[in-house]
């Protein structure tokens, strides 16, 4: 019964950067049986996307296919002629991409994108396949089965839609599909609904698949095995159990304890103390609309006050807000016991040097035609006028800090570094106004965790150097525990509940933070079968909501 | 209707033989994927651009005499093809010169460079050098007269030429060759003031109704709308009329009114393009940072977005460039643009056009007045290449 389906040997792949041919696979060998899900994992750039489009004999526009063969149930995908392959996706092969979002035409409505498959392949007529999606639909837990297909992409929400995809995926019920993050770009409370779903229908329907994530905790849910890649290379491969019981490679060790750093607690505040920042019941609104409610809460000296909540709760409004270039329409902030002027514009250049923020997506934070030097000397240059070679020494001063040699660096372009040393730059433009508290937007979302880490402890590390005090808004609990002193929950536009770290992460919560905190993926296996059998298998959007 | 017979049975064979043609490259490579998953419509095309291709030499080598008689078509194909084949050459080498000679820099540049590009550099750089050095390269002064009128181009005394004027004299006796070449000064060297102008203008507007929004965007924007909702060349006629009162009135030339005027209304082109990149761009987070840190507008406009917006401003510039050349030559052609007796290609076109009517029987003199139009065209077709080049190299960098 369990047959080969998928075999993948010797897979070499080439990229073309400059007209020179450059590998991003060397030699990969990958077995995958009827039924079975194989885990994919490595930071990006590990070449683990480039494998997954791969075993559907595909590659990206400049990339080939230089040796090896994809051998799927008897055809190599490889050598196969357009035709052959052309019957083959969709219909036995099927892929589910990182965002549904772009992967929808947003012209034509979800059921006749589903419909499209099955009738190009003639499987079913039209009419029979919106009844299957219908079915598909409702086996995925997406609220109003019958009705929701006929809604526009736009009309839907984010796990919704990539629950769609997965349907559409299943519409020709294939043997073979591919997942590539398909909950990377979810909040967690989301994550797991779309994980329950798409574990449950390839149970069901006894499909095998590859699921490529850099979320070990994913992966451990979903996968039978797991490979684990770094830079086109296989590093090893095991089952799920004894690859998270025992990693036999170092890189693998390091990929697992990731998730084990944390900063020693700091004393608690002294009684009396004047916050360094206190937002004074802050309400704001987008034109019309109102975003936030009521928020209060202090940052106080040296410490590190997380803000988590999933997207819309507010969070970035709230450091739009502490910034000034979202004026508040009621409530007022005050830094170090005197009020700040509401709009960015009427602060003083010494009240705008203070209030610092890290960005992000350290691709847009970035001036892209400005090298690193002019982007952390002209902080200098502007607060503190220093001109020539004082601004140079400054800025190499700046460089040695965040842990880059600044001889190498300082006349680069942000295109030339890496996410992890981007986004180190945009800590080096903070610090080179010499602020005394800094606000950091989800700052290590986008990296890879081994980078995300270096990206922690650096923030950590010059906190103890300089005494900053940090506003660390996040979705991601991990990051909470490991860097925080004190955590504010928020949910639509109102704080939940606030307090230290330790006593937020020791029951009794509010309802809104016990769902928060259950719902970041562990990395025991069981977590998520235990998990759905504690809440009700049923519908777990729903318990969600019940539990509100 | 048997030319409509004749088209269907010649698409029928090369239906026909596009299928064979496939069919036999599927035998012979033993079924290369290059031939194994050729659609059958690229098969058609492989065999209809041959059919193009034997049909245009065939008609390349036809006699340029029938029984005395010139055939006009023959003769100016030649011409084309031959122009084409020795611009391809010389781009070819100017591209081979340039990955030779020069800084690390330029060498990568040429490296990468497609041959239509060369051409378009190569040919720019002439138009350059020729309207930069026309004084010391024109054989004779543009308003020069001489006794001899409307003599033929080529030289050949036989068919009415004089070696002493190698591309003929216009209808008053003017050296063509000589006002051709101060045509590219005052054409081009205006055309590209022009240009800078309505760059400097729509630009600046652009990216300030960009960054600050609100009310100042609307007036802006609204006021472009309207502008541009009047026919360019019919409002430049308008206002060059009016302007042509003025100038008499003032004493000013009415050449500087004409450049105000287009590059009023290109820069409402300018100031759509540069508002529509600039609002990408003020949205990214390095403005916000800079905006944070307490920058003002001028730094913001110049250090912040323009560096990020010159791909597609220049390109716009390449082909902004063409349109108002364009306009200079139409506007002058209708004789409201460039004032006599300074020479304009624009201008050229019109006095010489009644030649036009002679092509089917006097191939060299129909060519006065194309030679004007040629130049227009070979510079309009070289700046789109580089334009194109820059589009692509560009989107290329976003990647």
């Amino acid at each position: 019964m369990t047959e080969q389906l998928l075999k993948i040997r010797g897979l070499k792949i080439e990229g073309k950067s400059d007209e020179v041919w450059i590998p991003i696979v060397n030699g990969i060998d990958l077995d995958l049986k009827k039924g079975e899900v194989l885990g994919l994992i490595g930071e990006s750039g590990a070449g683990k996307s480039t494998v997954g489009l791969a075993a559907m004999g595909f590659t990206r526009d400049g990339c080939r296919i230089s040796g090896g063969s994809v051998d799927f149930d008897g055809v190599d995908l490889v050598t196969a002629s357009a035709a052959v392959k052309r019957n083959m996706l969709g219909k036995r092969i099927a892929y589910v991409a990182q965002s549904a979002a772009a992967s929808f035409n947003p012209a034509h409505r979800l059921i006749d994108q589903h419909t499209e498959a099955p009738t190009q392949h003639k499987l079913r007529v039209k009419a029979e396949s919106e009844l299957d999606g219908m079915e598909l639909y409702r086996r995925l837990r997406l609220p109003d089965p019958d009705y929701i297909g006929f809604r526009y992409p736009h009309q839907v929400s984010g796990g919704q839609l990539q629950r769609a995809m997965t349907a559409m995926a299943m519409s020709c019920r294939p043997d073979f599909i591919i997942f590539d993050e398909p909950t990377t770009a979810l909040d967690v409370t989301t994550q797991i609904e779309v994980l329950a779903a798409i574990r449950d229908i390839v149970e069901q329907l006894d499909t095998a698949a590859i699921y490529i994530t850099h979320d070990l905790a994913v992966v451990a849910q979903m996968a039978d095995r797991i490979k684990v890649l770094l830079r086109g290379d296989e590093v090893e491969e095991a089952e799920t159990r004894a690859m998270l019981s025992a990693p036999r490679e170092d890189y693998t060790k390091s990929l697992w304890a990731v998730r084990s750093f944390q900063r020693p607690a700091k004393p608690a505040i002294s009684a009396g103390a004047t916050p360094i920042v206190s937002l004074k019941n802050v309400s704001a609104a987008y034109g019309k609309s109102p975003v936030l409610f009521d928020v209060a809460f202090d940052i106080h000296a040296g410490r590190t006050v997380a803000v988590v909540g999933e997207s819309g709760s507010g969070k970035s409004t709230t450091a739009r807000c502490i910034t000034g270039l979202l004026p508040p329409s009621q409530g007022y902030i005050e830094f170090n016991g005197e009020v700040l002027p509401l709009d960015y514009r009427k602060r003083s250049k010494d009240q705008l040097r203070q209030v610092q923020m890290i960005y992000q997506m350290a691709d847009t934070a970035l001036n892209p035609r400005s090298s690193i030097g002019d982007i952390i000397g002209r902080p200098v240059q502007f607060y503190s006028g220093l001109t020539g070679s004082a601004k140079r020494k400054r800025v190499e001063e700046l460089l040695a800090q965040i842990e880059l040699e600044p001889g190498q660096y300082i006349d680069r372009l942000p295109s030339e570094l890496s996410g992890g040393q981007k986004q180190r730059i945009g800590i080096a433009r903070a610090l080179a106004a010499e602020p005394q508290f800094v606000i950091c937007d989800e700052v290590t979302s986008a990296l890879d965790q081994l980078v995300a880490e270096g990206i922690l402890k650096l923030l950590s590390q010059l906190q103890d150097d300089l005494g900053l005090s940090y506003m660390f808004i996040t979705h991601d609990l991990a990051t909470v525990r490991a860097i925080s002193d004190d955590v504010v929950v928020m949910k639509d536009g109102r704080v939940v509940e606030q307090g230290l770290k330790a006593e937020m992460f020791q029951p009794p919560h509010h309802p809104y933070t016990d769902l928060l905190l259950s719902s970041v993926p562990e990395m025991d296996p069981d977590w998520l079968t235990n998990l759905l059998n504690g809440r009700g298998v049923d519908n777990i959007g729903d318990a969600a909501v019940g539990k509100m | 209707m048997s030319w409509l017979l004749n088209l269907i049975l010649i698409l029928i064979a090369t239906a026909v033989v596009a299928w064979v043609f496939r069919f036999l490259g599927q035998k012979f490579t033993h079924n290369k994927p290059f031939f194994r998953d050729m659609p059958f419509a690229v098969a058609f095309g492989y065999v209809a651009g041959l059919l193009v291709l034997i049909a245009a030499v065939s008609y390349y080598f036809r006699p340029v005499e029938v029984n005395g008689v010139p055939s006009a078509g023959v003769i100016f194909f030649r011409w084309a093809v031959q122009g084409f084949i020795g611009f391809a050459i010389a781009a070819y080498l100017f591209r081979l010169f340039g990955r030779a000679v020069g800084t690390a820099g330029t060498r990568k540049l040429f490296r990468a460079m497609p041959l239509t590009a060369a051409f378009g550099v190569l040919v720019i750089l002439l138009y350059a050098i020729v309207s930069i050095f026309a004084g010391s390269i024109a054989p004779y002064g543009q308003e020069e007269i001489f006794a001899n009128a409307n003599i033929v181009p080529g030289g050949n005394p036989m068919m009415g030429g004089d070696p002493n004027f190698p591309l003929g004299t216009d209808q008053i006796g003017r050296d063509i060759y000589s006002r051709l070449i101060y045509g590219a000064q005052n054409t081009v060297g205006i055309a590209f003031a022009t240009t800078c102008l309505a760059f400097f203008v729509g630009g600046s507007l652009g990216f300030l109704a960009a960054i600050v929004g609100g009310w100042l965007d609307q007036i802006l924007s609204r006021a472009v709308d309207v502008l541009m909702a009047i026919p360019a060349l019919i409002f430049a006629l308008l206002l060059m009329t009016i302007a042509s009162v003025w100038s008499n009135q003032l004493g000013v030339d009415r050449t500087i009114f004409m450049v105000l005027i287009i590059a009023m209304i290109d820069s409402t082109r300018v100031y759509r393009l540069s508002r529509a990149v600039g609002q990408n761009i003020v949205v990214m987070d390095y403005i916000e940072a800079a905006k944070l840190r307490g920058e003002g507008m001028g730094y913001l406009i110049f250090k912040e977005i323009l560096p990020n917006a010159t791909a597609p401003l220049l390109a716009e510039f390449g082909l902004r460039f063409c349109f108002v050349f364009l306009t200079i030559a139409s506007l002058s052609f209708l004789g409201v643009g460039i004032q006599p007796p300074l020479a304009d290609w624009g201008t050229m076109v019109k006095d010489l056009s009644q030649f036009i009517n002679f092509a089917a029987f006097a191939p060299n003199v129909a060519t006065a007045p194309l030679l004007a139009a040629g130049a227009i065209a070979l510079l309009t077709v070289a700046v789109n290449f580089v334009v194109d080049w820059m589009l692509h190299k560009s989107s290329g960098l976003k990647d």
